[in-house]
């Protein structure tokens, strides 16, 4: 792998998903900010598994050689389905929170406090 | 057999049966002080109301002490302390993550550091 | 026969029966909210009945392991797979069993509450089968061995109860508590998977037994363990990470809010999971040790004190999970931090771990009490402003007899059960550090201090009347009452009984990695 390269981009993407969520205050960007962490996760995952001159991980007829692990991609896809369930949710939460309070501002959003 | 029922600690023990025998009997002499007082009461007439020197009673809800009057001199000690803490909890989901990641990082510190 | 197939496959059950339970509620709810009602409790009872077959199992012969998918259910390494063990693997030992068994035994209280306290809402099919869901995701918590299995367990566990905390919509600011909950509680787990990642990609293995046998404490291991540990604490509600705590507890449904606090010791378990079996003595157990004592006794104290001046009843209970949260890892962190030393370990250190962990199920026990309580106050009254209660003791009596049973338990009262674990933990903690036991000594009294505040100011003074129609809780709340505080009562008069049968077991397999690692891989 050209010097960690996926590692790297994965550890970006996630410190950029944490970055959004801590300076953008509309809800919306929040969770936009989730997922971007979430696809951080993911690719991190899934470059786990690869293996070098590897090839996918099919036995019927397979040429000889090293196969890519298939663990991390059942990983991943099992957390892009919890992903869109959360996101989901929580897209739904912000849509209700902004026909009622009609705000999607954080700073306007904390009836509960203290 | 009364070993059986009692929590050992390590440096000490604490006999719950022993305790509950011995609340039920001081209980019961205080119901016995308790039943040779005045029996002669009427519920129901002028002697259970309140009497305040012949002053108006006020309204029941202004004689309740509400929760917010409880407590004012702990609250008013500590005042330091606690106008330090309660703006802390902001309410904004921002500082909650915030709080989350800097703890986080803290114990990275820490734990690289001495370990 | 059936019986036979009910016996092996126990730990499959425990999840199976509440998940189908679960998804056929709305079909049942078609029927009428009667048929639905009887479906859901019939679920729960066979739910605590197979969690209690189960922990007598793991109790009398050892740690139950169930593999999905293989031809018997100890059938943990295959043959032809070089010594590893490939598939899911449920490992319940006595710890997990005895988690799994507090959940059901709060799930069936919070289940018959709910009977009456969810009658006058609309939509009560999703809320039984999202209250069924939460249970699945606790259960699946607390038995399983794997470690990608716990992160999808406790995403099951944060939707579920975050939808639940947003149930009764409350003009948005009950989704604005589960909007709170919900991004805290992904991100934790997105950072667990992270963890989880980095894991696997060092020792290739998901098992936590497999995992286990072959960690060591490189660079990348602690990172992992950092992560883990910190967002788990979280999800469990340490302070300083404990501000969605308050929020999501005071706007959920007071029965969703019991199993909340379930739900949050589920994740406390994940810690203690960690710390203890995963990593076991390759880590630096003092420092970790005393980094979960310091997040204990920071939750204690600022749990405590911002509950006294609070105004709304369940945000001051709320607050007092926090702070009785950081008993049980103080209690556990003292234990970690002479994990090393068996002398130690045999002085205090087995009885400081066996008072966190039985301050775990009475904490589940008195703390549903007493959200019960408020929600049979909330229900009859239609408000939790202290400041607005008054005189509720002359109408509601039974529910005043059980806030007193919930409130002497909490502040650590003989005989109530709050005060056997509190005990064991102080007298093991002060041979540890005596600083550590006076400030939870003193946590105790503003404890009490707190809760004869609000005991007064909801139950005590002269009848109101803006109050005087109020009758006494129903039938069904009730009883979900008298459940819990007949166990606070129970725990509390034979506390050496449970401490022998479930406590000390619990503790033991903590300490013990080796046993685990055996359970799994057979000795190897």
């Amino acid at each position: 792998m050209f010097f960690n390269l996926p590692f790297i981009v994965a550890a970006l993407l996630v410190i950029l998903g944490i970055i959004t969520m801590l300076i953008k205050r509309n809800l919306i960007k929040m969770i936009m900010g989730l997922s971007l962490v979430e696809a951080g996760v993911n690719l991190l995952l899934v470059s786990l598994g690869y293996r070098a001159g590897g090839i996918a991980p099919i036995f019927t007829n397979a040429p000889a050689g090293v196969m890519v692990m298939p663990t991390v991609q059942a990983m991943t896809l099992t957390n892009i389905v919890i992903g869109i369930a959360t996101t989901a949710l929580l897209l739904s939460f912000v849509m209700v929170i902004y026909r009622m309070y009609g705000t999607a501002n954080a700073n306007k959003v904390r009836k509960l406090r203290g | 057999m009364l070993d059986t029922y009692t929590l050992q600690t390590g440096t000490g023990f604490w006999d719950p049966v022993v305790w509950i025998v011995v609340f039920l009997v001081a209980f019961l002499i205080a119901l016995t002080i308790w039943l040779l007082g005045e029996k002669d009461y009427r519920h129901g007439t002028q002697q259970v109301k309140p009497f305040l020197s012949g002053n108006v009673e006020p309204e029941k809800a202004e004689v309740h002490m509400r929760a917010g009057n409880l407590y004012w001199g702990f609250t008013e000690a500590m005042k330091g302390y606690y106008s330090r803490l309660v703006p802390l909890h902001t309410g904004v989901l921002n500082d909650y993550v915030l709080w989350f990641l800097g703890v986080m990082a803290l114990v990275f510190v820490i734990v690289g550091v001495v370990a | 026969m059936m019986q036979e197939i009910i016996l092996q496959n126990l730990p499959a059950l425990l999840l199976a029966v509440p998940m189908l339970g679960a998804f056929v509620t709305p079909l049942i709810g078609r029927a009428g909210g009667g048929a639905r009602n009887l479906w859901t409790v019939a679920v729960m009872l066979a739910t605590l009945a197979i969690a209690i077959v189960l922990t007598a199992q793991v109790l009398t012969s050892g740690t139950v392991v169930y593999t999905f998918g293989a031809g018997a259910a100890d059938l943990t390494v295959p043959v032809d797979s070089g010594g590893i063990p490939i598939r899911i693997i449920f490992t319940v030992d006595a710890m997990g069993a005895f988690m799994a068994l507090s959940a059901s035994i709060v799930g069936l209280g919070v289940m018959l509450y709910s009977l009456s306290s969810a009658s006058r809402s609309t939509g009560q099919n999703g809320y039984y089968a999202l209250l069924l869901l939460l249970v699945v995701g606790i259960l699946g918590m607390v038995c399983t061995g794997d470690m990608f299995n716990f992160f999808v367990f406790l995403e099951i566990n944060s939707l579920a109860g975050a939808a639940l905390v947003a149930y009764r919509v409350d003009k948005g600011v009950a989704v604005e508590g589960g909007l709170k909950y919900a991004v805290l509680s992904t991100l934790g787990g997105l950072l667990v998977l992270f963890a989880i990642a980095l894991l696997y990609g060092q020792y290739d293995a998901l098992n936590i037994a497999v995992l286990a046998s072959r960690i060591q404490f490189t660079p990348l291991d602690q990172i992992a363990l950092v992560m883990l540990l910190v967002a788990l604490a979280m999800k469990a509600g340490a302070v300083p990470m404990h501000f969605w705590t308050p929020d999501a507890y005071s706007m959920a449904p007071s029965a969703i809010t019991a199993l909340l606090v379930v739900a949050s010791q589920a994740s406390l378990y994940g810690v203690f999971r960690v710390v203890f079996t995963l990593y076991g003595l390759t880590l630096d157990y003092v420092t970790i040790g005393w980094i979960i004592i310091i997040l204990g006794v920071l939750s204690m104290f600022v749990g405590v004190t911002m509950a006294l001046p609070q105004k709304d009843v369940k945000r001051l209970m709320a607050y007092h999970a926090v702070s009785q949260t950081g008993y049980m890892l103080l209690g556990v962190g003292v234990g970690l931090a002479v994990l090393g030393n068996q002398q130690l370990l045999d002085t205090y250190g087995t009885i400081a771990m066996e008072g966190g962990i039985f301050h775990i199920i009475n904490h589940a026990m008195y703390k549903g009490l007493l959200f019960l309580t408020a929600g049979a106050i909330f229900y009859r009254t239609g408000t939790r402003n202290l400041n607005q209660l008054g005189g509720l003791g002359h109408s509601m009596k039974w529910t005043m007899v059980f806030f007193i049973i919930g409130a002497l338990a909490i502040a650590g009262i003989p005989p109530f059960n709050g005060f056997a674990s509190k005990l064991m933990i102080y007298e093991s903690v002060f041979l540890f550090n005596p600083l550590l036991a006076i400030i939870a000594m003193v946590v105790s009294i503003l404890t009490l201090a707190s809760f004869v505040k609000v005991f007064h100011a909801i139950f005590m003074g002269p009848r109101l009347p803006e109050y005087a129609d109020v009758g006494e809780a129903p039938a069904p709340m009730l009883i979900g009452m008298a459940l819990l505080s007949l166990l606070v009562i129970l725990f509390g008069v034979f506390p050496q009984e449970v401490v022998d049968i479930l406590i000390a077991p619990a503790a033991d397999a903590l300490i013990n990695q080796g046993g685990y690692i055996a359970s799994v891989l057979g000795g190897v």
